[in-house]
């Protein structure tokens, strides 16, 4: 009893850790089901035809290279532009400071139907073609503010005196950013990237509105709850959760090997 | 960040123009994506608002009449879909601070070297799809499955049901399985930052506590939790916006009862091409949130949020 009172707030934790994880278990596991109907809900037996053709399904895998696609561009532009406003926000004074912070926060604070909507009256005001384009330009806006409170942190933390150093080196005004800067501010924007990355990968609610009848990953993924779950979706599901999983432990361990020498 | 700012002597006139050129560096960071937030959120609230007033049919195209009883009729026809919206997006909160609050103080004070290991696997499930993972709950809370069977034989569901939380021996399609979902995807934004505040402090502070004879429960209350407090306010902010205006779980895990006012403006705007009643649903959804937003943030005290 007394053991159960000092370790409840363990106990508690696990259990929600539990809670976490388990769904991510019922795609691995159903991943390997073999329904008798069109929904994969309930299992039947164990099989692994999804396993051996991932892209047996009609427009799964090419909704899945057209969500890498836009993830891949919403990154790149949401970078470059977040960068690029998170260093002036910490290096240089200007006018209307605040207000650009609030232009800044407001899409974080803001339910993403909502911004969903307003982007839709928009491109239908402007008799926009919905596609490629919208969900892009989309992506980029509500991945942006995201990229600029990342890069922002990392840039706030960063040391001035060492880039005077550099400029006392003779180092021109180019060789410091490119050798003294940005590498400092790497891990910011590499954060910062990765989320972009994320969310614009995994982002359904705002392309539902802005998508026309393109069919991104998520979106294939809820016509699919419509019409017929393939088991090939809980495929596509677990091999991303293991790509991922396996990127971030091999990166932690090669950052640890690192500190270990530099320690060394 | 004076150093770069400070304008050198101008002597002459070389000089004078590189200073001009430097003040105009901040500009050029800032401008390619402010403009960019500027045409892409800022400018779609005012066409937003714009077609809120407008009157019309889709075949004959819609005019701006400044018909603003467009506002009152949507709310007076929705205002279920807000209650209900505002109701499971707070209990979708409170609940997530109660199942995140152990599990970051977990990771904070009691993993030692698990702690990297438990934040790769709080992280982990963003790994797949939302809406995946969303569906997996169909099969974990399926009519006659294990968890619904547990939940049966120790009465649970009784009580449940006669709350009004679940319908008879099913948890699908209830308000029960929609609040379930909401608590489980919007969980880690709750952990992270609750994380991060608890790992900034000083465990020190909790021996200190301890010498002057307070008891675990009362440092809790008196230190941790208070100190905690930036995490808490974040981290209730990062799962009541998002839930407030989600439409995936309501539609997935739910039935046409507990729609919330997402799956109105969704359909409003994608089937039914009411632009006029969509859009006014989408600004009272905006006003109520912002408000709630605004007073919670006063209140709580950390206007340095941002």
């Amino acid at each position: 009893m007394r053991w159960l009172r000092r370790n409840v707030i363990v106990i508690a934790g696990l259990a929600t850790l539990a809670y976490l994880i388990l769904p991510n278990v019922v795609v691995m596991v159903f991943s390997f089901n073999k329904p008798n109907g069109r929904f994969n809900y309930s299992w039947q037996r164990f099989s692994t035809d999804a396993w051996k053709d991932p892209c047996g399904v009609a427009d799964m895998c090419g909704s899945l290279s057209l969500s890498l696609q836009i993830a891949t561009w919403a990154t790149l532009g949401a970078t470059v532009l977040g960068t690029m406003i998170a260093f002036a926000l910490v290096r240089y004074r200007f006018r209307a400071r605040g207000a650009i912070n609030s232009l800044i926060f407001l899409p974080m604070a803001m339910p993403e139907v909502v911004m969903a909507a307003s982007l839709l009256t928009l491109f239908l005001n402007l008799g926009a073609q919905l596609g490629f384009w919208t969900i892009l330009i989309a992506h980029i806006m509500f991945c942006l503010s995201f990229v600029v409170t990342a890069v922002k942190a990392r840039v706030m933390s960063m040391d001035p005196r060492l880039e005077e150093a550099a400029r006392d080196l003779y180092a021109g005004p180019v060789q410091t950013f490119v050798r003294v800067t940005l590498p400092i501010a790497a891990p910011g924007i590499v954060a910062g990237a990765l989320l972009a990355f994320a969310l614009s990968f995994d982002d359904f609610i705002i392309t539902n509105f802005n998508a026309g009848s393109t069919v991104t990953f998520p979106m294939f993924v809820w016509g699919s709850a419509q019409r017929g779950t393939p088991v090939q979706i809980n495929v596509i599901g677990t091999a991303m959760f293991v790509i991922a999983v396996v990127v971030v432990v091999a990166g932690q361990l090669v950052a640890n090997r690192r500190s270990n020498s530099a320690k060394a | 960040m004076s150093a770069l700012t400070e304008a050198p002597p101008a002597a002459d006139l070389p000089v004078r123009k590189a200073s001009v050129r430097k003040r105009l560096v901040p500009y050029w960071l800032l401008v390619p994506g402010l403009l960019w937030l500027v045409v892409f959120f800022a400018l779609p609230m005012v066409y937003q608002a714009s077609t809120s007033v407008q009157t019309g049919s889709l075949e004959k195209g819609f005019q701006v009449t400044w018909h603003f009883q467009t506002y009152w009729d949507a709310f007076k026809e929705y205002y279920p879909q807000f209650v209900r919206s505002l109701l499971y997006a707070g209990t979708a909160t409170l609940l997530c601070l109660l199942l995140g609050y152990p599990l970051a103080y977990l990771i904070a004070f009691k993993a030692g070297r698990w702690r990297n290991v438990i934040l790769v696997l709080v992280i982990a499930p963003f790994f797949t799809s939302f809406l995946i993972r969303t569906l997996a709950w169909k099969t974990i809370l399926a009519d006659g499955g294990p968890v619904v069977h547990a939940l049966n034989s120790l009465h649970v569901l009784d009580v449940t049901s006669w709350l009004g939380f679940t319908e008879g021996d099913r948890v699908l399609a209830t308000p029960m399985a929609v609040v379930c979902g909401l608590t489980y995807n919007f969980l880690p934004f709750m952990i992270l930052p609750l994380y991060t505040s608890l790992e900034r402090i000083d465990p020190r502070l909790h021996e200190a506590a301890g010498d002057l004879y307070a008891t675990p429960a009362t440092t809790f209350r008196k230190v941790t939790f208070p100190l905690s407090m930036p995490g808490v306010v974040s981290g209730t902010l990062l799962t009541f916006i998002p839930a407030s205006g989600d439409y995936v779980n309501a539609e997935l895990l739910g039935s046409t009862d507990q729609k919330m006012v997402g799956n109105v403006i969704q359909s409003q705007f994608l089937r039914v091409l009411d632009y006029p009643t969509a859009a006014a649903l989408s600004f009272i959804l905006m006003a109520i949130v912002l408000v709630m937003v605004t007073v919670y943030i006063r209140r709580a005290g950390t206007e340095d949020l941002v």
